[in-house]
């Protein structure tokens, strides 16, 4: 058997994921344990790969990790000078005034726009010369649990075929050994969700919300090039009942990076993110931005929504759930970055004060998370974003207001997530239609288009990634109610209706997939499990990204 | 300005890419033709329209094409010329780099456009990109695309034949065998010729009917990455990014919607056709000759037109 | 026998190469870099006559900047035995990468000489070749089968059409094409011993080795886009347009 042929390696951490969190934990660890071996690895073929974000990042966590990092060549190279928020009709587009007052949680002094790729790519140089191993192009497979304890991963088998037998090129995946294991997997990590099973992290606490961010990288004509602006929107495309809006920041030489999120409570079975992100290009305040452009990149990738509400319990026997795998997005500032590294160097914290006493379980982390102004940080905000998905997009931004101004995020109360985002989805016959535009080939595009510019690739011959649970529901619930909402969610073209019109199946085109998650998360009966690819495969996000 | 050219021949005839290398050399200054082989070949370039003179390497060292005493012999002439060019082929590519090497000249491979004497375009990237270089080598080594340049005439010359010796060597490789590819159906890479099918032959089956066509026309048959996911055909007929990269001089597209994938991988095919049933569909932006309907019976016809018009 | 495999840092073949803006060249800044696919292809066949026991050493060589140290754990990592990094930020062309390797030759003494038969980047096709005629070695380009036997080489080349076989007296220089082999995954546990193997770091100079550049690039720009054709309404419009206005059939 495969079991026989792996070879282990044995390590004192091993991290899984080498995004913000899990570097700055790897760091952390080896600051405080100079000793401690640490292993970390990453699924994307390179740090960087997988890594899709805005991102205006707040320096807070980065100053407290590697307080040098202005004079080591930190890619944080564009402040912010200037920031708008919109509130869109379809027409025009209206500047919400006095943002430091009803909106602080957007005020961006003090912060960068960066090329969070860039930035993890900088950390993880960082990370080596401690001596941390990174691993890219290795996917964290399967959790190695003895007598209730997590003692580390199995990474893939590579070179598996499509039947699912082991081909010329066949080499099992290692077992990393480990007295600590952190998941830092990004939202809705799949090793997470058997963690969570496995132990019942998420007893008493709200069902996790999702949004899918989708983004482009634009290179622009000079003249149209404001590096330092961030500008926000909110209302058209989106009706009152979806959360989400939009962002563009000019940054680097002549770069925009432009995205979409959608909340993936979306209730409209025909929404399809993908081509509200494209035609909201389009807006008169937007599309001058993008004219006699070229666009270089594309992306997407779901975030976790919830706030404290939804934080699991965040340590086990073994190992402990860091970053946005967890789920420290700060949603009314849209920045997860400097929460993720807070969180990864708490745990690193805990783990080395664990090890020092030969405890399993580094407990210490959800106690150094709460007296941190990480946990201060996110209560303060935690009834916003349900507000959205109570009161509508107009009363919760109204609501919002009021909590920034009268409340000071102080309120005595705490609105709860009261449903999973698969569960709020309604059925094709109640939903309203949308004709969204065709593509223009310029400023608006086709998702194959798009999926090119993810440079994404995954090895031909393996088994397919995304499984149906059980394939007999996808006819009688996503078609037959809900008409197949996957072929719209899906921002790579992943799913597809085929033969519609005479016997309606679905095809997988796996190979496209951009490692965003969303299939997991929205799929209406929780049919469709995402599992991890032969490493390496996915998007291969360029710098910049 | 004089050029030397190798052309390189196939079984005693000189392939036509040669030819072409003939057309850019004539841009630079005279031609002379350098040969191998026998008599035959020598007489058939002398009457390459626009060859001024024919050098031949006669004999047993210079048989078969050999890159090190061919390379050895056109370093020997290399003083009276100032571009030394062949054709982007397997031979030309062999024998021209070794011979820059011992003329201390870096090469310019795959000329697609000649600029000026010293400069030169070429494709990098596999055609993603193309370079516009500038050598400051006092003699410059060219291959060049056949594809870019019109092939010269076969006939219309006279020049003269002259014998020029290999030089003496040791012998440190050795011809043992040739085997030309006789199979019906060509190989994707090199097929002059493509037929590909796509998600719209519906299944393994329909697939099938690609054949009849094929067949006609001489041509390899692809497929796009959905025809290859859907299980109509194995992996290796795939045609586009992820699968093969291919030009040839036509790619027939039956039932391929065009996805970007799919396109990067034939996009500089010289002729494109796409039969599909939806208007829309991408495949008929890139292609030169699109016809709307349904493939199923559009195929028999296509079929039937050629085997009267031929 | 000794094998030595150079290898070359290109930009991953999974990625599409994007052209500056200014034209000046493709852009690399924080774009994924891999192996060429072809010496990939060269380090598996040299590793593999190495398990057949016919080879006794497999050398990688590269010549770049400080990240092709990657390139080379790779090529360790997949089974060469040790690995020399020629460092230099110049973008050496393979006339200087031939010279490169002649001096290296002269320092390792291999018999054979195992590389890509051309890198993906500026795909040049040469530099195997070139040292093979620097060398006044026995060259066999585009292999697709290689067999050593009494200081021999049997090389299947492929050619226009079809396919040739040479036999080349050692030492020789091989170039390896596509189906030569399918080149193994470096796998974790290997990844990791590769650590721990040497890789020596010189400098061009120290081979007395002039590596200026001969070609400057003047421009580079994307391909022009392709233009819409035309609808034609029927099988036989098409066959004879094809016939008559494309001339391709």
């Amino acid at each position: 058997m495969t079991e026989n042929a792996r070879e282990t390696m044995e390590f004192d951490i091993v991290v899984v994921g080498g995004g913000p969190s899990g570097l700055a934990a790897a760091i952390r660890l080896r600051q405080l344990v100079p000793q401690a071996t640490v292993c970390l690895i990453e699924k994307g073929s390179e740090i960087g790969a997988h890594i899709l974000s805005g991102a205006v990042i707040e320096p807070r966590a980065l100053d407290e990790l590697l307080p040098d990092w202005r004079e080591t060549g930190a890619p944080l190279n564009t402040p912010v000078t200037e920031e708008a928020m919109l509130f869109l009709t379809e027409n025009r587009g209206y500047t919400v005034p006095l943002l430091d007052r009803v909106m602080p949680h957007m005020r961006n002094h003090g912060n960068y726009i960066v090329s969070l790729g860039d930035v993890c790519r900088w950390l993880a140089g960082r990370a080596e010369e401690l001596g941390v191993e990174i691993y890219p192009g290795f996917a964290g497979a399967d959790v190695l649990v003895e007598d209730g304890r997590v003692v580390g991963v199995v990474t893939g088998d590579m070179g598996i075929g499509r039947d699912g037998e082991p081909g010329p090129n066949y080499a099992p995946g290692m077992e990393l050994r480990a007295k600590y294991t952190l998941f830092a997997e990004g939202c809705r990590g799949s090793l997470t969700k058997r963690l969570m099973a496995m132990y019942n992290l998420r007893k008493g606490v709200d069902p996790q919300t999702y949004g899918l961010g989708i983004k482009e990288l634009w290179e622009v004509p000079a003249e149209q090039h404001r590096p330092g602006l961030v500008q926000h929107s909110f209302g058209w495309p989106l009706d009152d009942r979806t959360y989400g809006g939009a962002w563009m920041y000019h940054f680097g030489e002549n770069l925009v990076s432009y995205g979409f999120v959608v909340g993936l409570d979306y209730p409209n079975t025909w929404l399809s993110p993908f081509d509200e992100m494209q035609r909201l290009k389009l807006h008169p305040s937007f599309r001058s931005t993008f004219e006699g452009g070229r666009r270089i990149a594309y992306g997407a990738r779901a975030l976790s929504e919830g706030g404290i509400q939804s934080i699991p319990r965040l340590t086990f026997p073994g190992g402990a759930l860091i970053g946005d795998t967890a789920g420290f997005l700060n949603v009314p500032k849209i920045k997860g970055t400097h929460t993720a590294m807070k969180s990864g160097m708490l745990a690193a914290e805990a783990v080395a004060e664990a090890m020092e006493g030969g405890r399993a379980e580094p407990t210490s982390y959800t106690a150094r998370v709460r007296q941190s102004w990480l946990w201060e940080e996110l209560r303060g905000v935690r009834n916003i974003r349900p507000a959205f998905a109570r009161f509508g997009m107009k009363g919760g931004a109204l609501y919002s207001g009021i909590d920034a101004m009268l409340l000071r995020g102080r309120a005595p109360w705490t609105l709860r997530h009261r449903h999973a985002d698969n569960e709020v989805l309604e059925s094709a016959s109640a939903s309203p239609q949308i004709a969204y535009p065709k593509p223009d080939g310029k400023i608006t595009f086709d998702k194959l288009s798009s999926v090119f510019l993810s440079a994404t690739n995954h090895e031909e011959d393996q088994p397919v990634h995304l499984k149906l649970r059980n394939d007999a529901l996808w006819k009688t619930v996503n078609w037959d109610v809900f008409r197949a909402p996957e072929s719209r969610y899906c921002p790579a073209g992943v799913y597809e209706a085929v033969d519609v019109e005479t016997a309606p199946r679905l095809q997988i085109n796996a190979q496209n997939c951009v490692h965003c998650k969303t299939c997991d998360i929205k799929d209406p009966a929780q049919n469709i499990d995402w599992c991890t690819p032969e490493g390496a495969g996915g998007p291969n996000y360029p710098g910049g990204m | 300005m004089t050029v030397l050219v190798f052309l390189d021949h196939e079984s005693g005839v000189i392939r036509q890419a040669s030819r072409s290398a003939v057309t850019a050399a004539r841009a630079l200054g005279e031609v002379h033709a350098l040969v191998t082989g026998d008599a035959a070949v020598a007489d058939a370039a002398a009457r390459i329209d626009g060859v001024a003179k024919v050098l031949r390497a006669a004999g047993a060292a210079a048989a078969h094409e050999l890159a090190e005493p061919l390379a050895a012999v056109i370093a020997d002439l290399a003083p009276a010329y100032s571009h030394i060019v062949a054709a982007s082929g397997a031979s030309g590519k062999n024998v021209l780099p070794r011979a820059a090497a011992l003329l201390d000249v870096q090469p310019i491979p795959d000329v697609v456009s000649i600029v000026d004497a010293d400069t030169f375009v070429r494709p990098i990237y596999a055609g993603s990109a193309l370079a516009t270089v500038k050598s400051s080598d006092a003699k410059k080594v060219l291959t060049v695309r056949a594809s870019s340049f019109d092939p010269a005439s076969a006939e219309g010359g006279a020049a003269p034949i002259e014998q020029v010796t290999v030089p003496e060597g040791p012998a440190v490789s050795e011809f043992v065998s040739i085997a030309l590819s006789k199979s019906e159906r060509p190989e994707l890479e090199s097929a002059r010729v493509i037929v590909s099918g796509g998600r719209g032959m519906q299944n393994e089956e329909n697939f099938k009917l690609l054949n009849p066509l094929a067949d006609r026309l001489g041509a390899a048959i692809g497929a796009s990455r959905a025809a290859v996911d859907a299980g109509f055909v194995p992996n290796d007929y795939q045609v586009g990014q992820t699968g093969k990269i291919v030009a040839p001089d036509l790619y027939v597209a039956v039932g391929i919607s065009g996805a970007i994938q799919h396109l990067a991988g034939m996009k500089d095919s010289k002729v494109i056709v796409a039969i599909n049933k939806d208007p829309e569909a991408p495949i008929f932006q890139v292609a030169d000759y699109g016809l709307v309907g349904d493939l199923f019976e559009i195929l028999p016809q296509v079929e039937a037109a050629l085997d009267t018009a031929g | 026998m000794k094998v030595l495999v150079p290898v070359k840092r290109v930009i991953d073949f999974n990625i599409k190469p994007r052209v500056k803006a200014d034209g000046t060249g493709v852009e690399t800044a924080g774009v994924k870099m891999s192996m060429n696919p072809f010496d990939e292809i060269a380090v598996e066949e040299a590793v593999r006559l190495k398990e057949k026991g016919i080879a006794t050493e497999v050398v990688a060589v590269s010549v770049g900047v400080q990240q092709a140290q990657d390139t080379l754990r790779t090529a360790m990592a997949m089974g060469a035995d040790r690995a020399i990094l020629v460092l230099t930020d110049v973008a050496v062309e393979p006339l200087g990468v031939a010279k490169i390797l002649k001096a290296l030759v002269a320092r390792e003494s291999p018999d054979l000489v195992l590389l890509g038969k051309q890198a993906i980047d500026d795909d040049m096709n040469a530099t195997g070749q070139m040292l093979a005629g620097l060398l006044g070695w026995a060259q066999g380009t585009f292999a697709s089968k290689i067999e050593i036997a009494d200081g021999k080489a049997a090389v299947t080349r492929e050619i226009d059409g079809g396919l040739e076989t040479l036999t080349l007296t050692l030492p020789a220089i091989v170039t390896a094409d596509l189906r030569l082999n399918e080149p193994r995954y470096a796998s974790l546990p290997n990844i990791m011993k590769a650590r721990k193997k040497p890789l020596e770091t010189i400098a061009p100079a120290d081979l007395g080795v002039d590596v200026t550049p001969r070609l400057t690039i003047v421009s580079v720009a994307e391909p022009p886009a392709r233009q819409q054709g035309i609808k034609v309404e029927s099988a036989a419009d098409l066959v004879a347009r094809l016939r008559n206005e494309a001339k391709v059939i």
